[in-house]
């Protein structure tokens, strides 16, 4: 393994070490930092708005608006007007109700990419983990290699596979975050594996299914639940980036934060708010879940306990 | 050391050949068909059967594996669909602009990023290492492409200050050496093309640098903070050495090795950064040229430029190996 | 010791001083970026496939082409009307397949050869002879025109128009066609008909073009010694600076060129071509995105408006979903489209909305046709009518291209689509690359049932607009029509300019009762210059020569 993947690994690895037990303890500490508290804050705004911005959007995110077109022209955007606080987009919707509902959209896009990269990586890893050996050298070879690729290439090369649809972001977004689970999970079962109290209950003869599923299993979710956090902010990140690049989602009425990113880069001239919203709206978000998981990953890491 | 090397670049073949398998199969799973891809707009149901036995594709799986292999080994990646050009020589033509990029993206980074890593750990816990972490978590949290698109509108639309995209000014017609603007430009003695070639060079470079410097940040912090605490510097302060001495010689000094590692592996990142920090730039790079490819579908170069970019990408993780090895005796053993 | 290297550094930095003040002195020495007074530097979108005009067919690779050669028949700047080229005079029989052609006296092209009838007839039989099905399948305008080789080896498989060339004298040329075609005379001044030096062609092989394995290889004439008569001439294409450049003529026959040199750049990302155009790097670039006009004259540029030429439409296939057929879905889809307000909120300044496929300013307009105009309620009616309430359609749309006609097909496509939405037509938007599969989709499998995309007139001919679209089954419209078919193939062959206008007329009329599509908008394009720029002339068919243009106060 090559020093890369160590120090991408040793990271993983050392989150690992913690444990759920540990975790309980350190979630307590970490929620007196008020680092950790500013990023609850935000993203607990985030998913309250996700949940209810359709119900509270003052207009249909999805139609176009006659007072919005009546003055749109390809040089001229609307801006406020009554009724619509943050005037049209380019196509004669009401840009405020669509940022709202983009929070709903983006959270979607962010959490099934982690959640699907969570789930894949895990099976992985808890293959490696449960059975080491040989089934533990090739899967973690594998993890490797998908380590060894820069992950915006990964995400392209699997996006430019498949046509343009938002299952097709999530996808190549859920790659990225593979290795990174199948590594922490495994690291987390290795560690398990020689604690006390699996080889206490090896001892008395429980099975290995059970063992792996009742101690081993359970007691490795703290670092995965931190890493997940990490990786929504990224995820959300990197779908706007594939957004950037052209090979985003194809549904051009959606309202989603990264596609409205993209498709406003030509329009900076125009009406710069129609990049700059959905922009600042990503970025405090992805701080707001960095946050959380930087602090809560710093509050496991043992160094940090002295 | 030299056991080590011989290891370490042998473990690198394996995954290279699994590299190759990928791509191979990448290609063949690309809707159409490689023959389809290959020829693009001008594939009809007689061409793509021409094709098909021209790229040999009736053949077992395994031998036209080998073949593929064949070719990329002696730098046959075929022709680019949107210039005609072989991808290679393309290659050639960009890599010195990305070079030039990532090299001064990580110059920046290191420059601004150990000392203030450095102040952040020599004041732990009070409002300036707060701040620092928070300004790096922020700087990882933008997304590349908006903090290139935000430099360009503050520093050319508004305040018009420096030019907006490209390398080098159309009208400067600097003598081309190593393809590097700003070297040339030194080599050759055309200073005005040097000066030129950086002023193109600073946006873009700050762009790509913002994620490589977080990272550098944090990690000076880290490596510093553990340092302290070593015994060593304990023993240092214990025995009356200036604050000064003990900082200097002890903490940072050891300090900086992990950090100079970290240089190394952050090209993963740099490569990622530069295909979006080049298309808001126009740089003109290997970044640009994989965006176009993905544009207009261009799989020929595609695949040549993902096979290089992670072919790239191992190689350097191998020298960080070594250099680590070189300088951390321990790590050949393991 | 200590002494000592003081004195060399502060030697050193001294050097350094000295280094860094020239830099500046050479920087405030070029003054203003692209200050050069004759220089001009054009970006341009995209890089050109190479520099033989028989060989290309887009606008990338024709800008350099115009200003390096000429035509037999030249277009009068800014319209689409003739002017005398190398010939100043044409002349067609009776039966119009003969054309005799009064050529220029004291012509040369650039590597110093004549130009006479000889090379006239030089050039036509190169193009008729031309073999291989590499170099066939990549003369796009010839197979249009000419529609037939002297023996086909690629798709272009009809009989060619083409019968012989002679020199009557050494400025006389007499050319015979095997039938008489209404695109004739205005195709003679199509750029891929330009004049190319027979001793160049000759020299570098101008006809090898090679299928090498994944794409097209041509020869060292097509990308290294282009030779025409131009007002410029070729000096390099720099393909890792992306840059090519002309040079002035100085042998030229007319009014030599007021700029010594000619750049063009190749600056991909529009965003970046606005950019190096507002800070003064470029002084021009074309097709502007209608977003940046205001910022770009704020800037002090001109952005030129061009004379329409051009025509958007909604394609319609009949062949995938059966209420397609009737002709009350088709023109409940017309119907139900507001042209007006998609001119006016997605299209440039000087859009209008179209009700037939012919432009205005050419013969074959007429107003006698149907229209059909913007009227919901009359969709859903006729909708109803045909029993087609629950109407589902796939819509193509292309996706990183932009077009003269379409600036943002994918806007376009949504205004579009929330009318069709309105008028209770279910559509299903399916975007596809320009490159990647759009092309292919529509024109070759037909894998739509509706579809945008347009055209952009070569020349003043209806048969160049309605022709191309309804002449002949395809798959990008999928009916079978014979009395369309035929309506337009008799209006062609019609020599007489009044006949031909008649029978255009009746055609277009026909078309509007079929809609065997949706005429939606024409857009005039936009070319952008710096403020110090004089002499360009926009052109409706795109073909602006740089040979007048100057710089600078002068």
């Amino acid at each position: 393994m090559s020093i890369l993947s160590t120090r991408k690994a040793d990271k993983i690895d050392s989150l690992a070490e913690g444990g759920t037990s540990l975790a309980m303890d350190a979630l307590r500490r970490t929620f007196r930092s008020p680092v950790a508290i500013l990023g609850l804050v935000i993203v607990g705004l985030f998913v309250i708005l996700a949940i209810i911005s359709p119900f509270v959007a003052p207009k249909d995110p999805y139609r176009p608006y006659p007072e919005l077109k009546a003055e749109l022209t390809p040089s001229n955007i609307p801006g406020p007007m009554p009724g619509f606080l943050l005037g049209s987009d380019q196509n004669g919707y009401d840009f405020f109700s669509r940022l709202l509902v983009g929070a709903q959209q983006t959270l979607f896009v962010g959490v099934f990419a982690t959640l699907i990269g969570v789930t894949i990586g895990m099976i992985i890893g808890g293959l490696a983990g449960a059975f080491g050996g040989w089934v533990d050298s090739l899967l973690m070879r594998l993890t490797d290699i998908m380590l060894s690729i820069p992950s915006l290439l990964l995400a392209i090369s699997i996006a430019a596979l498949m046509p343009g649809s938002q299952w097709t972001v999530i996808i190549a977004v859920a790659m990225i975050g593979v290795p990174v689970f199948a590594r922490l999970l495994r690291g987390a079962m290795m560690a398990q594996r020689s604690s006390d109290h699996v080889l206490a209950a090896t001892a008395l003869g429980v099975k290995r299914r059970t063992i792996v599923f009742r101690h081993m299993l359970p007691n490795s979710i703290g670092p995965v639940i931190v890493q997940a956090t990490l990786t929504l902010a990224t995820a959300i990140i990197d779908a706007a980036a594939l957004s950037f690049l052209g090979l985003g989602d194809s549904d051009w009425r959606r309202a989603e934060w990264g596609l409205m990113l993209g498709n406003a880069q030509e329009l900076l001239s125009v009406k710069p708010s129609l990049a700059f919203f959905p922009a600042i709206a990503i970025i405090v978000v992805a701080l707001g879940f960095t946050l959380l998981g930087e602090s809560m990953r710093e509050s496991l890491d043992p160094k940090n306990r002295r | 050391m030299l056991r080590f090397t011989v290891r370490r670049l042998l473990q690198a073949v394996p995954t290279l050949f699994v590299l190759s398998i990928l791509v191979f199969a990448w290609l063949r799973l690309l809707p159409g068909g490689p023959a389809t891809a290959l020829l693009g707009d001008k594939a009809t149901p007689e061409r793509v059967a021409a094709m098909n036995e021209v790229l040999g594709l009736d053949d077992p799986l395994y031998v036209q594996y080998f073949g593929f292999l064949g070719r990329i080994l002696t730098g046959d990646f075929g022709n680019s669909l949107i210039t005609g050009d072989p991808v290679m020589e393309e290659v050639s033509w960009a890599f010195p602009a990305t070079l030039e990029l990532s090299v001064a993206a990580m110059f920046l980074a290191v420059l601004f990023g150990i000392p203030m890593g450095y102040i952040a750990a020599r004041f732990r816990g009070r409002f300036l290492d707060n701040a620092t972490v928070v300004t790096t978590l922020v700087g990882v949290a933008v997304p590349v492409f908006f903090l290139g698109f935000l430099l360009k509108y503050i520093f050319t639309q508004e305040m018009s200050l420096l030019p907006p995209s490209g390398r080098q000014d159309v009208l400067i017609d600097a003598t081309r050496v190593t393809g590097i603007a700003t070297l040339d430009g030194l080599l050759t003695g055309e200073f005005d093309a040097t000066w030129d070639a950086m002023l193109h060079l600073i946006l873009p470079a700050v762009a790509l640098a913002s994620i490589p410097f977080a990272v550098i940040v944090r990690i000076t912090r880290a490596s510093v903070l553990d340092v302290q605490g070593e015994d060593f510097v304990r023993t240092a302060n214990s025995k009356g050495l200036t604050t000064q001495i003990v900082r200097k010689r002890h903490v940072l000094r050891n300090a900086l090795l992990p950090v100079s590692t970290t240089i190394g592996l952050q090209t993963g990142l740099l490569m990622s950064g530069a295909v979006l920090t080049e298309k808001v730039f126009a740089w003109g790079g290997l970044g640009t040229l994989l965006e176009q490819a993905i544009q207009q579908r261009d799989y020929p170069r595609l695949q040549g430029l993902i096979l290089l970019f992670a072919t790239v990408f191992v190689l350097v993780n191998l020298l960080v190996d070594l250099s680590y090895a070189i300088i951390d005796p321990r790590v050949r053993v393991r | 010791m200590l002494h000592s290297r003081v004195t060399r550094t502060r030697s050193l930095a001294l050097i350094g001083l000295a280094g860094a003040l020239a830099m500046t002195a050479c920087a405030s020495e070029r003054g203003e970026d692209a200050g050069d007074a004759n220089t001009l530097v054009f970006g341009a979108a995209g890089a050109p496939k190479n520099f033989d005009p028989i060989f290309n067919d887009d606008g990338e690779s024709f800008r350099p082409i115009r200003q390096m050669y000429e035509t037999l028949v030249a277009y009068k700047p800014g319209t689409a009307e003739l002017q005398p080229g190398l010939a100043t005079e044409w002349t067609p029989s009776d039966d119009g397949k003969t054309w005799t052609f009064k050529l220029r006296e004291g012509v040369k092209f650039h590597d110093g050869t004549d130009f006479n009838a000889e090379a006239v007839c030089f050039n036509f039989d190169r193009w008729y002879d031309m073999s291989g099905a590499a170099a066939q399948s990549q003369m796009i305008y010839y197979g249009d025109v000419f529609e037939g080789f002297a023996k086909n080896e690629g798709d272009a498989s009809g009989d060619p128009v083409y019968k012989s060339c002679e020199a009557e004298d050494e400025h006389t040329a007499v050319l015979n066609l095997n039938e008489a075609k209404g695109a004739f005379p205005d195709a003679f001044g199509l750029t891929s008909l330009s004049m190319s030096s027979p001793e160049a062609l000759k020299k570098y092989n101008a006809d090898e073009v090679t299928q090498s394995g994944e794409s097209f290889s041509y020869p060292a004439y097509a990308n290294e010694h282009p030779t025409g008569t131009g007002p410029f001439k070729f000096e390099s294409y720099d393909k890792s600076a992306n840059t090519i450049t002309l040079t002035r003529n100085e042998d030229y026959w007319g009014d030599k060129a007021k700029l010594e040199k000619l750049v063009f750049r190749v600056i991909p990302d529009e965003n970046a071509r606005k950019q190096d155009m507002i800070s003064g790097q470029i002084d021009g670039y074309d097709l502007p995105n209608p977003a940046d006009y205001q910022a770009l004259r704020d800037s002090g540029a001109q952005v030129m408006v061009r004379p329409t030429f051009n025509i958007l439409y909604l394609g319609i296939n009949q062949k995938n979903t059966p209420e397609l057929k009737d002709v009350r879905v088709r023109k409940a889809i017309e119907y139900a489209v507001n042209k007006e307000q998609l001119a006016k909120n997605q299209l440039p300044e000087g859009a209008s909305a179209r009700y037939q496929f012919v432009p205005e300013e050419t013969d074959g307009y007429t107003d006698d046709v149907e229209k059909h105009e913007y009227n919901v309620d009359k969709a859903e009616q006729l909708l109803k009518e045909a029993g087609a309430e629950d109407l589902k359609l796939k819509f193509y749309v292309p996706t990183e291209v932009s077009r003269p006609y379409m600036p943002n097909p994918v806007d376009i496509a949504g205004a579009v689509s929330d009318n069709l939405d309105a008028a209770g037509i279910d559509v299903e938007m399916v975007q596809r690359p320009w490159n990647g599969g759009f092309k292919d989709d529509i024109q070759k499998h037909g894998n739509h049932d509706i579809h945008l995309l347009g055209w952009t007139g070569d020349y003043g001919d209806a048969g160049n607009f309605v022709g191309t679209f309804f002449g002949r089954e395809k798959a990008e419209f999928g009916f079978n029509d014979k009395e369309i078919f035929q309506a337009l193939a008799d209006a062609d062959a019609k020599v007489d300019d009044q006949e031909q206008k008649q029978a255009y007329e009746e055609a277009a009329v026909k078309i509007s009762e079929y809609v065997p599509a949706v005429p939606l908008t024409s857009s005039p394009p936009a070319i952008v210059v710096g403020g110090d720029v004089q002499g360009l002339v926009p052109s409706p068919l795109t073909d602006e020569r740089f040979v007048s243009v100057s710089k600078g106060q002068s």
